[in-house]
């Protein structure tokens, strides 16, 4: 919302007050501005009169003026506008002006001649396109005979009328109006609004006696409309065209400005028909659906049901509060008009302009309308056609009002007050509150009954008013301390301790945490899925690329990867812990998951020619040291199955006993273009599975013996499977493995391996000897040998 | 026999200064006191001395014996030295060669700043709760005194996913569904981190996706002034100890009084700067006292409960925190950009504080 002083100074005396000062208060009340700015910001500009005009010497397109600005002397002036001429009076920038844009004129040649100045169009003052006429844009300004040379021509044309864009919070319509500013600007300084002259003289038969009206919906609360004839059509005068401009609204005619005019005003958006082409009835309704209405910007719209309609009894004439019918429009012709100031259902017009176009009448609506300022609204509409469009105001109202007219009333104590403010208020600092705002109240004993005006549809309850007495004293006044109340332990869910963990965890292994979007692409979505179920769509998406809620972190983080490798950061070790999401019988479910991807380097030395590049078993290390420290020690496994998008014979699903927890391994090489791993965990499954406490084992004071053998397997024989058969032999001595060798290659078949374990024996209870342990060991050589077919390998 | 060992001395000493390595030495000794060394040789010669001459040979052979090992271990000690120097000669490495790299975990900026504000609050009592993100209209709106149709929606485009459910646009409705969920309405004091989406296209200050962080406070008698004190508390602990904020009224249909708060900007201490745009103050979040129909609409008693709620950006906070200037670096992920975080920031040496 845009306010200029001039016009707000019409209805509350701040001539004498800096405007910047009004706006920096405004803040603190609660009303946040973009900017303060002139109409103009030129300087240096005065009113001159070109005495005499020649074609320039070397150029079909410029002239060369002499210009009397009331100095002694004529300037000479070269200029390109096309509409220059002998005896007009003209905007003159002197040399030394400035123009918006820091541009400052200069002393020049212009084609060899000598230029002293500029003559101006308003476009050159700064005044956007939008608001001027077509002759104003292409050529220079041309003002009116009387205009007294020499004058600053800014200050002649009120171009040096300050404006501040105010950034409104939406509740408050009643700041949508230069009396509801008036009324705010008052309680800063405690001034008295003033209202404007509506005072009518009227003419003629009673509207009543040729008009009728009917409202059949009860979305039209309030209907007043009143007739003015043989108007004349013309140019407003400068200071209503300033003041739209100011405003942000683009002056037309000397009619249409005024409805808008009276809008800025008073808040109360008016529409004008012709009255010669709308006949003798208005029919206020329901659209229907399907029925159809062509607006004033030439397009035909589809009405539905939920759509007030303004009609001729028969056919929709209006858009209601939204947009007039190109049928009825005020035009250059119209000599009769119906002034019609309704107030409609906020939220039928707030539905109606999402559809078709938010204008400035609809956001006025959609916020609710001051019922006093109705009839006044009507009225001062109707004084400004009489006073600059000769209009004639017919006698009489037709009139539709179905408000509720109920004194809103507000009780509140002090002690309310100052319990939720934290403060320590008098009751005469609150009546003086009360009295700044204008609110009429009462006292009874502690108690403030608070009449609510109509303006101030924000202010309904209690805490309403509590805010209004917040503001209006101010928060700087708070002095701030910490609740009292009882102590407690304050707390995390099991499920944030276990991601915290996790993540300190993957950070001390070397991976970063990265947070992605969980928006995702339709062709993304079934990436890594292993098992599909229905996604998440958004009903209306702002791209493709972002239309479905993810089922898998992974394609994420492969964006991550493909970004930073097309930036050549080769290692790239990272981990992302949020939802998945998906539907399962209706139910949208979130599942917390951990993903993790790594490529390239793990550790590195250049010159020493030492190197661990990321691969399986890095992967898989990590994945284990995580799950070691989750406590799942000797708990979990790896299961060899097909799994989506994944190296069929470099990936593994993660079980922890019996339960699938998650995969591994190198995603599929169509996927990238170097090796690249990575791994999911539903954290919310191992949520679900039993750790114990952390419980301190006795160490063995003991010694263990050690022992290595070998064996030739099937190349495609898995280690664990190996592992398992010795594990069981071994027994209880047996109380550590490991693989310190694999040999594929000469001296062994071609799809054949060997595989080495050094295994350890101890007792927890006393010294093994050699005899015992070799027992055992001869045990776990037959048994591998015998249940699985292995061969020992020769020494 | 005196003479024979007083000549063996002097041999001794004449040829200690020869022996150059520990293995020489150790040899030196068995030709000096092994069986077959030249000690034993004179040791052999006692028998055949007079009784009277023995005791004093033994004596002498015993002195021989002293001295000789006196020389040896000294001369042992030297050697040792000497060795364990050429030895440390011969480990000297380059110490200013590069290095071994080892990769890096990082923890992403927008958790330092959600784990700084939940250990804050946690330190006060605060519960930390989550919510879901795919939300119901009802908890995400309704509940927050913003019915359907309210002006107000619009301040928050929402991607919908069908009429009544949404991706949140807020954490508030955490809000809304704790205060619902806790049966004896008893008092609240919770703080809820969280993703939250709008509609809105990305750029340097907008993100379709961001996190929020939210406090809820809900008690008998809970004024703006422990609203106040509260975020004094959190405005000095992210930003330094001689913060100061200032409350301006401003709507949210979930708060009456409605507040935005501003802290003196950290850069210039208040005077006046490009960061805070020459006002010493900058926005940083949005607070007020729970409507008394959010209250109400959750199961509380607007007569007896009041409380407090307030609400920041997570992003906003870190960028103005570390001085990041696109909000897309938070989603997009540049190793370079996350290793930035990598370090212990402490509180004195914070230049934002």
């Amino acid at each position: 919302m845009k306010v200029s002083k001039s016009f707000l100074n019409d209805y509350i005396n701040i001539k004498d007050k800096d405007f910047n000062e009004i706006a920096n208060k405004m803040v603190f009340l609660g009303n946040e501005y973009d900017s303060i700015t002139k109409i103009s910001t030129a300087t240096n500009l005065v009113i001159g009169k070109v005495i005499t005009r020649s074609e320039h010497p070397n150029s079909d397109n410029l002239s060369v003026c002499m210009v009397d600005i009331g100095d002694k002397e004529l300037y000479q002036i070269v200029c390109g506008a096309p509409n220059v001429d002998k005896d007009q009076k003209v905007i003159v920038a002197k040399v030394g002006a400035t123009l918006p844009g820091d541009f400052v004129i200069k002393k020049t040649q212009i084609r060899g001649v000598d230029s002293n100045g500029m003559i101006c169009s308003l476009l050159e003052l700064g005044i956007e396109k939008k608001y001027l006429s077509q002759g104003d844009i292409e050529g220079i300004h041309v003002l009116q005979s009387d205009a007294p040379l020499g004058v600053d021509a800014i200050t002649y044309l009120g171009y040096d009328d300050e404006v501040i864009d105010f950034d409104l919070t939406s509740n408050r319509g009643d700041l949508l109006s230069m009396l509801g500013m008036a009324y705010e600007v008052g309680a800063i300084y405690g001034l008295d609004v003033k209202y404007p002259n509506n005072e009518l003289k009227e003419t003629g038969e009673d509207i009543n006696s040729q008009h009728k009206l009917e409202v059949v919906t009860p979305n039209c609360s309030m209907y007043l409309a009143k007739l003015v004839k043989n108007v004349k059509i013309g140019e407003s005068p400068r200071f209503i065209k300033n003041r739209l401009m100011a405003c942000g609204i683009r002056p037309i005619n000397n009619v249409v400005d005024i409805s808008n005019y009276v809008m800025l005003e008073t808040g109360q958006p008016l529409h004008f028909f012709d009255a010669d082409k709308l006949g003798n009835n208005i029919l206020v309704r329901m659209a229907n659906n399907g029925e159809e209405i062509v607006t004033i910007d030439k397009n035909p719209r589809t009405l539905t049901e939920n759509d007030i309609v303004i009609t001729n009894g028969k056919n929709p004439i209006a858009l209601a509060g939204v947009m007039g019918g190109f049928d009825t429009e005020v035009t250059e012709e119209t000599v009769n008009i119906m002034i019609e100031a309704a107030i409609f259902n906020p939220t039928n017009i707030r539905n109606t302009a999402k559809r078709i176009l938010r204008s400035e009448s609809s956001s006025r609506f959609e916020k609710g309308i001051n019922k006093e300022m109705t009839l006044f609204a009507i009225q001062r509409a109707c004084y400004l056609l009489n006073k600059y469009a000769n209009g004639e105001v017919v006698t009489g109202l037709l009139k539709h009002d179905a408000c509720e007219y109920l004194d809103k009333k507000i009780n509140i104590t002090l002690n309310h007050i100052n319990t939720i403010l934290g403060m320590n208020l008098e009751s005469i600092e609150v009546a003086n509150v009360f009295d700044k705002l204008k609110f009429d109240y009462q006292i009874e004993q502690d108690q403030f009954i608070v009449s609510i005006p109509d303006r101030r549809l924000d202010l309904t309850v209690k805490e309403d008013l509590i805010e209004e007495v917040g503001r209006i004293i101010g928060y700087d006044k708070v002095v701030g301390v910490l609740p009292i109340s009882t102590m407690k332990r304050g707390t995390i869910s099991p499920k944030m301790q276990l991601v915290k963990g996790i993540r300190k965890r993957l950070e001390a292994l070397g991976l970063k945490q990265v947070i992605t979007y969980s928006l995702i692409s339709e062709e993304m979505s079934d990436q890594f899925v292993n098992e599909p179920k229905e996604l998440v769509r958004l009903d209306d998406p702002i791209s493709q690329d972002k239309s479905i809620m993810r089922n898998s972190l992974i394609p994420s983080l492969l964006n991550v990867y493909h970004y930073n490798d097309a930036r050549s950061i080769k290692d790239i070790n990272v981990f992302e812990i949020g939802s998945r999401y998906y539907m399962e019988d209706d139910n949208y479910i979130e599942t917390n998951t951990l993903s993790g991807l790594l490529s390239g380097t793990y550790f590195e030395n250049k010159w020493q020619n030492k190197k661990m590049d990321v691969d399986f078993y890095v992967t898989k290390g990590i994945i284990e040291n995580l799950l070691d420290f989750l406590g799942f020690n000797n708990r979990y496994s790896l299961e060899v199955v097909p799994l989506k998008d994944m190296h069929p014979g470099r990936s593994a699903s993660i079980k922890i006993g019996l339960d699938k927890v998650g995969f591994l391994g190198a995603v599929h090489p169509n996927q990238s273009n170097r090796p690249v791993y990575v791994f999911e965990l539903d954290l919310d499954k191992i949520m679900t599975i039993k750790t114990r406490n952390v419980k301190f084992k006795e160490l063995s004071k003991y010694p263990s013996i050690h022992k290595d053998v070998a064996f030739i397997a099937d190349k495609h024989l898995n280690s664990s499977d190996i592992i398992k058969v010795i594990k069981k032999s071994g027994g209880r001595l047996l109380t550590d493995i490991d693989v310190f060798d694999v040999y594929e290659g000469p001296n062994l078949d071609k799809n054949k391996k060997s595989i080495a374990y050094s295994l350890v024996f101890s007792d927890p209870t006393k010294t093994l000897t050699d005899e015992e342990v070799n027992v055992v060991f001869s045990k776990i050589i037959s048994d591998v040998e015998n249940k699985l077919g292995l061969k020992l390998r020769d020494k | 026999m005196k003479e024979n060992i007083e000549n063996l001395k002097a041999e001794v000493q004449l040829e200690i200064p020869n022996i150059t390595n520990l293995k020489q030495l150790m040899d030196f000794k068995v030709t000096y006191l092994g069986k077959k060394g030249k000690l034993s040789e004179l040791a052999s010669e006692i028998g055949r001395l007079a009784n009277s001459e023995k005791k004093e040979a033994g004596m002498l052979l015993n002195d021989f014996k002293n001295f000789f090992n006196d020389i040896f271990e000294t001369t042992q000690k030297r050697l040792e030295q000497v060795a364990l120097d050429k030895k440390l000669e011969d480990e000297w490495i380059d110490v200013t060669l590069p290095s071994t790299k080892i990769s890096v975990g990082t923890i992403h900026p927008l958790t330092l700043v959600i784990d700084e504000i939940e250990e804050l609050f946690i330190s006060m009592g605060y519960d930390v709760v989550e919510g879901p993100e795919i939300e119901s209209d009802l908890y995400n709106f309704e509940k927050l005194n913003l019915a359907k149709d309210h002006p107000a929606r619009d301040m928050q485009d929402s991607f919908y996913i069908t009429t009544e459910m949404l991706l949140r646009t807020q954490t508030s409705p955490v809000q809304a569904r704790t205060m619902d969920s806790n049966k004896d309405k008893t008092p609240i004091r919770i703080i809820c981190p969280g993703k939250v989406y709008r509609k809105d296209d990305d750029d340097m200050t907008h993100s379709h996706q961001f996190t929020q962080i939210e406090g809820l406070v809900v008690d008998e008698n809970i004024s703006v002034a422990h609203l106040k004190g509260t975020l004094e508390v959190l405005v000095r602990k992210l930003f330094g100890d001689d913060r100061e904020i200032r409350l301006r009224p401003s709507f949210f249909p979930f708060t009456e009084p409605s507040l935005e708060v501003d802290v003196t900007c950290f850069k210039c201490g208040g005077n006046g700067c490009p960061l805070c745009k020459q006002t010493g103050w900058i926005e940083i979040l949005g607070a007020g006292m729970v409507h008394p129909n959010v209250l109400r609409a959750c199961g509380y008693d607007p007569e007896k409960y009041s409380g407090f709620a307030f609400g920041m950006g997570a992003e906003r906070i870190a960028m103005l925190k570390y001085g990041i200037n696109d909000i897309r670096h938070f989603y997009v992920n540049n190793m370079n950009f996350l290793d930035n975080f990598d370090r212990l920031e402490k509180e004195d040496t914070n230049e934002s504080k």
